[in-house]
């Protein structure tokens, strides 16, 4: 039994580890199980690579790579444990994609590494091998500086309005063709500075890809670089002929195309034109002005009329994040719920920064997940709710969605807000979302404007109570 | 600036102005004086007005002011205490009373229409007929428990079953709405009638159920209020109240169409066959009433023992509440003619809700003013609705040449390349196919545990980085010893992250 078949037998147990683990992850109950065995594959992969690398001749070089892979391990492990820890539930879409770049920092790495050792390879895999070093390279440096700009402007250090260049599509477009071009060259001779052309023109066009969504657009952006980083994984895989990264990294890549393509359904928009930066450039000059008289009320009355109502839905937005008002939010519901009101959440499926970031939000401020819904379970039942409190979401509200189709947003699935008896909205100001459109939800009859921090607002509530 | 004057009512006990309302007039910059007593039977006491900041003065005195605040149209002899050039705002009925309008333009004042605010979004705040639609509405089904001699709820007691009362409401407009929620909230069975199938919902949603007239007519209201109805519909709509007189203990009526004389809805007959001690509330009894044999402001007991009431003073009836609601309704029109707050009405005619609400300017009639077609009309919202463009969907032929030719290209890549090339990609694809058929069952408020959880799993990349770091290349073994420590950081970060977070979601416990 020789150390490779070891590794092979173990390869594929850690391969269908991680496809249980993900299957796992589908309900809140099996949740737990799932990434148990997501652990158990991880480790059982990294144990029989381990034992595979070191059961060969042991050498100096063997010695010193070993001594570096203890460091690295344990340095690694220390950072991204410490990082777990004291990330705020608010702060997860900015650690994603920070966790993403790594892994494509790491593709690169070991596309470059590959090139830089070939190793015996026969002459006739050895242009595969090259086109394969490139395809690492290139995809990995793409998800490595994605993933960077993502990261900025998640974390709002850098401005999350699109960069607009003039002739964006021809910039991509010029991109992949020099890319082609390159990994062409480079299997016919090989040289280092193609290397470093290709390196640095990927790097450029990660950059600009990522740089040109809005931030509106962020949950699809960050799931689309989830499944570059697999994809990344899976070229690593090819390049060192190891089925398990080429079935883990598949896997990846392949179900965050999936969750991106949901989310753009969400969105109702194309995915070609979310995944190349298109959406909202040429939006706010269809846009006209949506005024008229919002009526304020303020949060003494806004108690009062939560007390009485009997069926209360609050859908959240990213303003709750921003203002971390999941806590008193989650105990007005509390609150609420001990009086007998039927409080729910409506969940958009866009909402926050990151697929699902509400819920986690919520779930961080002890909202059961079970009075938390979907958009599609909780719509129809909009009309029949006494009073909905938005807090801080404003384009997956908006009626104009579905009222104006002349709206950038028309036709965009939203929360049918409007058609339950009140709406209260808490909101800083009288600015409109993401996506620059007005919102004339605010105008309308049934909706009472609280203006102020959400936090404070909605402390002031569970005061009034 | 201008002094603006609340003056009393004969035969009323609201008043135009309460001490809260007179606060935030005395924001907008004027100077406010009260007769002495107006808000009496309302029970705002003078105290209460001086307390707030305006000034308690005589009958004259108020009448002389640059602004006169009222809430009953005027009689003769108050009009000509009005000094020329002053402004008059109150429920004037302009469509009703033409010689009130003429008496107003012989004595060269400015007349303002409370009732005559269009039903527009924005002039709802102003919407003085809604407002004291409302509170009609309630207090309608008080009178009507008052003369009632039962419950309204169903009581099973040790004394016997209770059943609840049956209440009919004609016209689910503010009124009936109003009058549905009240009945129904005392316990009553509340079912509703209305020309427009669209209140409906509205109907149900307080407690009500609305009986529709199911004929081929439907009526899509383009002001905002009810219009008269066909010949087959009404004849449709008055076996309905035949039915229900026969079933019900309490009919209120509410329709009113503007400008018209109010629809007749029950008959002499329909009353006739209700059970004694049935109440009939006819509040469209000013405008002629929708009940046979009701009287204007009277109650009226007919021979079977049904009481027909048709009181036209429902709202004063509730005074002070309703006082602060016509209050509020009239700030916000001042507010809305006073933009710079400066105590100085402004007539803007380009203003729509200042246009229609001007009955009398300067001495001129401006009655009726040019229609308005009403922003909140159902009509108007659902139209742009349907004609928002399909997303194009791509067709299944085009979506099956594609994956024909995804296929096509991937077998002939495959045939190609040499070996181990073809058993990798047929991982390489059937793992894709897994990774799709996984997700697509994922529960949507776990897509951020999914993705921290993916994106552990892709720290796989550390097993390509360990498998280089054994390289004799000094360089390689750096850069993999970088690689193995990024994505390590990745591998147990994205574990930690995922597991701190399902720890979160918690089950509450299901009521």
């Amino acid at each position: 039994m020789s150390a490779l078949a070891v590794a092979n037998a173990a390869y594929i147990a850690a391969a269908l580890l991680f496809i249980m683990s993900l299957s796992g992850l589908s309900k809140h109950e099996t949740g737990r199980t799932g990434i148990r065995y997501g652990v158990a594959g991880m480790a059982t992969a990294m144990a029989a690579t381990i034992w595979l690398t070191l059961s060969g001749e042991w050498n100096a070089a063997t010695s010193q790579g070993f001594i570096l892979l203890v460091i690295a391990l344990v340095i690694g492990a220390v950072i991204g444990l410490w990082r777990a820890r004291v990330v705020a539930m608010t702060g997860m879409p900015e650690l994603i994609a920070l966790f993403h770049s790594f892994v494509g920092l790491t593709a690169v790495l070991v596309g470059w590494n590959g090139a830089l050792h070939s190793g015996d390879i026969s002459a006739e895999l050895i242009g595969v091998h090259r086109a394969e070093v490139f395809i690492g390279v290139f995809i990995g440096a793409v998800t490595f500086t994605g993933s960077i700009v993502a990261y900025l402007k998640l974390s709002a250090k850098m401005s999350s309005k699109p960069l607009i260049l003039p002739g964006r599509n021809l910039l991509n477009l010029g991109a992949l063709v020099g890319f082609v071009a390159l990994t062409v060259a480079y299997v016919v001779t090989p040289n280092i500075y193609l290397l470093v052309a290709v390196t640095v023109l990927a790097l450029a066009l990660g950059w600009h890809l990522v740089a040109s969504i809005g931030g509106g657009d962020m949950p699809v952006v960050v799931s689309m670089l989830n499944s570059y980083s697999g994809w990344a994984a899976a070229a690593t895989g090819f390049l060192l002929s190891n089925d398990l990264l080429i079935i883990t990294g598949a896997l990846v890549g392949s179900s965050g195309a999936y969750l991106s393509y949901i989310m753009c359904r969400a969105m109702n928009r194309s995915f070609i034109s979310v995944i190349f930066g298109g959406y909202g450039i040429e939006a706010p000059s269809e846009t006209e002005e949506e005024t008229g008289v919002h009526t304020e009320i303020d949060s003494a009355a806004t108690a009062e009329l939560l007390v009485a109502a009997k069926t209360v839905v609050i859908t959240p937005g990213y303003g709750m994040a921003v203002a971390q008002a999941q806590y008193p939010v989650a105990e007005l519901a509390k609150r609420l719920r001990d009086k007998g009101v039927d409080v729910r959440f409506g969940i958009h499926p866009v909402a926050g920064r990151l697929p699902g970031h509400m819920n986690v939000l919520l779930a961080e401020a002890k909202v059961p997940y079970d009075i938390v819904l979907e958009m599609d379970e909780i719509n129809d039942e909009l009309s029949e709710t006494s009073v909905v409190l938005v807090i801080g979401a404003n384009d997956t509200v908006n009626p104009a969605a579905t009222e104006n189709p002349g709206s950038p947003i028309a036709g965009m699935p939203v929360l049918k807000v409007w058609e339950a008896e009140n709406v209260i909205v808490f909101k800083r100001s009288m600015a409109s979302g993401y996506a620059g459109v007005a919102n004339p939800l605010f105008f309308k009859d049934n909706t009472r404007m609280l203006f102020g921090d959400a936090k404070d607002k909605v402390e002031e509530i569970l005061r009034s109570i | 600036m201008a002094v603006i004057g609340v003056v009393a009512e004969a035969a009323e006990s609201r008043v135009a102005a309460t001490p809260e309302t007179v606060k935030k007039i005395l924001a907008l910059g004027y100077e406010v004086v009260v007769e002495k007593g107006a808000g009496a039977k309302a029970s705002f006491p003078d105290s209460a007005y001086l307390a707030s900041g305006a000034k308690v003065v005589t009958a004259s005195g108020a009448w002389k002011s640059d602004i006169v605040l009222k809430v009953e149209a005027p009689t003769a002899v108050e009009i000509k205490r009005l000094k020329k050039g002053a402004t008059l705002v109150g429920l004037l009925s302009p469509a009703f009373k033409p010689e009130l309008l003429a008496a107003l333009a012989k004595q060269g004042v400015t007349a303002l229409a409370m009732d005559a605010v269009p039903r527009i979004s924005r002039a709802q705040s102003m919407d003085v007929l809604s407002s004291m639609a409302n509170i009609a509405g309630y207090r309608a089904v008080v009178e009507a428990a008052h003369e009632f001699g039962r419950f309204f709820t169903g009581q099973v007691t040790a004394a016997g079953k209770v059943p609840p009362a049956k209440v009919l409401v004609a016209g689910a407009g503010v009124a009936g709405l109003a009058a549905i929620g009240a009945a129904s909230s005392l316990g009553a069975i509340v079912r509703a009638t209305d020309p427009r199938p669209e209140v409906s919902d509205q109907v149900k949603s307080i407690g009500g159920e609305y009986l529709p007239v199911e004929i081929e007519e439907q009526m899509a209201s383009s002001d905002g209020y009810a219009k008269e109805t066909s010949k087959a519909y009404d004849k449709r709509a008055a076996e309905i109240y035949t039915e229900q007189a026969k079933d019900v203990d309490i009919i209120i009526t509410t329709a009113l169409i503007p400008g018209r004389p109010a629809p007749k809805l029950i008959t002499a007959k329909d009353v006739a066959q209700m059970r004694p001690g049935s109440v009939v509330v006819d509040m469209a009894a000013a405008q002629g009433g929708n009940v046979e044999g009701s009287v204007a402001g009277k109650k009226v007991v007919t021979k079977n023992g049904v009481t027909i009431l048709g009181y036209t003073d429902l709202p004063s009836r509730l005074p002070s509440q309703s006082s602060q609601l016509y209050g509020t309704n009239l700030v916000n029109l001042l507010g809305l003619l006073t933009p710079a707050k400066k105590g100085k009405p402004v007539l803007d005619f380009e203003d729509v809700v200042v246009r229609a609400v001007t009955v009398v300017k300067d001495g001129e009639i401006t009655w009726p003013p040019p229609p308005v077609q009403v922003s909140a009309a159902p009509a108007a919202a659902t139209a742009p609705a349907a004609v928002i463009p399909e997303k194009k969907k791509m067709s299944g032929r085009t979506k099956g040449s594609i994956i024909a030719a995804g296929l096509v290209a991937l077998f002939g890549l495959i045939s190609v390349a040499p070996p181990p090339l073809p058993q990798h990609f047929l991982v390489l694809t059937l793992a894709i196919v897994v990774g799709y058929f996984v997700i697509g069952k994922v529960h949507h408020a776990l897509h951020t545990p999914l993705m921290s959880v993916t994106n552990a799993i892709s720290g796989i990349v550390v097993v390509a980085a360990i498998l280089q770091i054994t390289d004799t290349n000094l360089a390689v073994q750096i850069l993999a010893a970088v690689g193995v420590l990024l994505a390590s950081i990745n591998v147990f970060g994205g574990f930690a992250v995922t597991g701190r977070m399902l720890k979160m979601f918690t089950k509450g416990d299901s009521k």
